[in-house]
């Protein structure tokens, strides 16, 4: 069994909700990258989306752009990201899902990519502009390695498509809260309910769902019915905002703390 | 032959449909509703009216007996897709997809683009059929192509500004597709050019394909016979292909796609994502792309700035992997001159892309027999660019 599904198990045993952070790795740089993560893990983060930068974030909101442009302004590569895992990995079992586009993995190559991700000590792989229809020649090899190929689903998704989608599912399936890019607008938690609801229907994977939630109240709300949430361009923000403080690792794990006691918080439900 | 591409948008290796999931279920209704109107007869009808009545088909092939003559060798033939309506041959493909837009009951639609026709053409069928139009476009590209902008304005689109990138092509159709992903349900987004996720490939091609058809059978009345060279500038592509794809599996004849060198392709300033590329994915299709060793796309550059473009349309992909086009680079210079060239020689005014096209006949042609025959293609007129060559004192 996977990290990923070990996490989503020993969670569910104690009726909690996953915790799901993503960073654009080596944005300020790959070193304070590097020092967030055990703070985040310690504030309560349950699994990791480590955002791997890419020129063209066609899927990612200003936040999570420019991000990634600052992350290639300080020289993040993909092989970069990789050792940070490693790194990682000698501390921490914190399950870890790569988030990124397919490009930068095209040139690395997608079977020595895989096989390098997996002895990195990644568990999962979220390829924003790699839908079912183009996945094979990634999941081959991903599929081998023993990395979890995460799908989308989205609010278009229609139930012929999140049938298929589903059955081929591995990890945990991501559902994405808006019909929009990352971080740009508040979900409505009524439709959401309702879609995990469909999902909930066709597979017993855990759901986890992500782009635009933000604070703690709202993803209380969605952990009621959800398996996990996913908070992204808000860290990321909070992240830049703050690069430059002394007390950056304390600002960030506060945050993660209040989101984490949102989604501990029944009340809401 | 096998038919291209396959039920996915293949062209062989190249092309398909990599698209961020919130999309994928609007580019399958999008391939669907595109095949359902293909042969219908009632749509092509009335793609034909538009064409004829109000774009102004069909586009004269014209001999240019003084560039002819100044170039003392084969003869060469223009198709003036700068005759039609807004300027360019980009109003064949959004007249027709803003039929099927139509058709699937959107009344708003969206384009990116780099000079400013796509916009246009974009902004001018918006108009005609009473829709609500959004164009984004590069920030330099603004400032670049300005006549165009206030083309686009007066005829009631909205310009939305780029600022992210190198504030170009590109990254106006980054922006366009975000914010696609935001309004997919309600908006049609009209790409201008051969490349994008599947179905637009296939679908500006076969729109485009007119330039091609047109041409095969005037020169067959001008000259009584197929040209032996065709010459397009390819930016995305869609000029080009709409020229060459009618005469794909046609013997004894040359095509050839020129590609921006820029400044010349050892400088790295340049849009030769062919000649200089290599295979990647971007704006959902798989295709040779200007990048780096890790993937990351690096900025194209061309002063043409509908050439300016880091990727090719993944068909040319597919005729440059297979040897059935050959690929060729003119850089700005080159360009600037053959645009002197055929203002002076013929009183027309080349868009800077076409230039490309024209300076790479300019190369060939003297080498070539008096008796042989090259048609390139005028794919826009020059006007939008007098002030780049003014600013930038070419004259």
């Amino acid at each position: 069994m996977s990290r990923i599904s070990e996490k989503f198990q020993e969670l569910c045993a104690k009726k909690e909700k996953a915790l799901i952070v993503y960073l654009t790795a080596g944005d300020p740089s790959l070193a304070v990258t590097k020092k967030l993560i055990p703070a985040l893990e310690s504030a309560g983060v349950d699994i990791l989306e480590i955002g791997v930068p890419f020129s063209d974030p066609t899927a990612d909101g200003p936040v999570i752009q420019a991000a990634a442009q600052r992350a290639l302004k300080t020289g993040t590569t993909l092989a970069g990201v990789l050792q940070l895992v490693r790194e990682v990995r000698k501390s921490s079992q914190i399950p870890i899902v790569l988030f990124g586009y397919f490009n930068p993995i095209f040139a690395y190559g997608t079977e020595k990519f895989s096989y390098a991700a997996r002895r990195a000590g990644v568990d999962g792989i979220l390829v924003v502009d790699l839908p079912p229809e183009e996945a094979e020649e990634l999941r081959q090899y991903t599929d081998r390695a023993g990395i979890d190929f995460i799908s989308l689903i989205a609010p278009t998704t229609d139930q012929a498509r999140l049938c298929r989608i589903a059955a081929h599912a591995a990890g945990f399936i991501y559902y994405i809260s808006i019909t929009g890019i990352t971080g740009t607008a508040a979900p409505d938690i009524a439709s959401i309910r309702s879609e995990v609801g469909k999902i909930r229907a066709v597979t017993d994977l855990p759901v986890a769902v992500g782009f635009g939630i933000s604070g703690a109240k709202q993803a209380g709300r969605i952990g009621c019915f959800a398996d996990g949430v996913v908070i992204g361009s808000a860290l990321v923000k909070l992240i830049h905002e703050n690069r430059n403080k002394a007390a950056l690792i304390k600002i960030v794990a506060g945050y993660i703390k209040s989101i984490k006691e949102g989604l501990r918080q029944n009340s809401l439900c | 032959m096998k038919t291209m591409p396959d039920k996915n948008g293949h062209f062989g290796i190249f092309g398909g449909r990599y698209a961020a999931e919130t999309l994928m279920p609007a580019l399958i209704k999008l391939s669907e509703a595109y095949r359902a109107v293909k042969n219908d007869k009632a749509f092509r009808k009335e793609f034909a009216y538009y064409r004829k009545d109000y774009a102004g088909r069909e586009t004269p092939l014209y001999f240019a007996a003084g560039m002819t003559k100044a170039l003392g060798g084969a003869k060469i033939y223009l198709k003036r897709e700068d005759l039609n309506h807004t300027g360019s041959h980009k109003i064949n493909n959004t007249l027709g997809q803003a039929l099927l837009a139509r058709r699937m009951g959107k009344k708003k639609v969206i384009a990116e683009t780099g000079a400013g026709q796509h916009g246009v053409a974009t902004a001018t069928v918006a108009a005609l059929f009473g829709m609500v139009c959004r164009i984004f476009m590069g920030e330099e590209d603004i400032r670049r192509q300005a006549a165009n902008v206030f083309r686009m304005k007066i005829l009631g689109a909205e310009v939305v500004p780029v600022a992210s990138g190198t504030a170009t092509l590109k990254d106006a159709m980054n922006e366009a597709m975000r914010y696609w992903v935001s309004s997919v349900r309600d908006t049609f987004y009209i790409i201008g050019t051969t490349a994008g996720p599947h179905p637009y490939p296939q679908m500006v091609r076969d729109f485009q394909s007119v330039i091609g058809r047109e041409t095969k059978r005037q020169i067959q009345k001008a000259a009584g016979r197929n040209p032996d060279a065709l010459i397009a500038c390819v930016g995305g592509g869609s000029n080009a292909m709409g020229m060459f794809y009618p005469f794909r599996n046609e013997k004894n004849i040359t095509l050839y796609g020129v590609e921006a060198a820029g400044l010349g392709l050892a400088t790295g300033k340049h849009s030769a994502s062919i000649g200089a590329g290599k295979v990647g994915v971007l704006h959902g299709n798989k295709t040779y792309l200007l990048q780096d060793d890790e993937g990351q796309v690096r900025d194209a550059y061309s002063i043409a700035a509908g050439l300016d473009y880091p990727g090719v349309g993944p068909e040319h992909a597919y005729f440059h992997a297979t040897g059935k086009v050959e690929y060729k680079t003119v850089t700005d210079e080159e360009a600037i001159a053959a645009f002197s060239f055929l203002s002076r020689k013929e009183g027309i005014i080349p868009a800077l892309e076409s230039a490309h096209a024209l300076a790479y006949a300019m190369k060939i042609a003297p080498r070539m027999a008096k008796n042989k025959i090259i048609v390139v293609c005028l794919s826009g007129r020059g006007d939008k660019d007098a002030q780049t060559i003014i600013e930038a004192n070419l004259l």
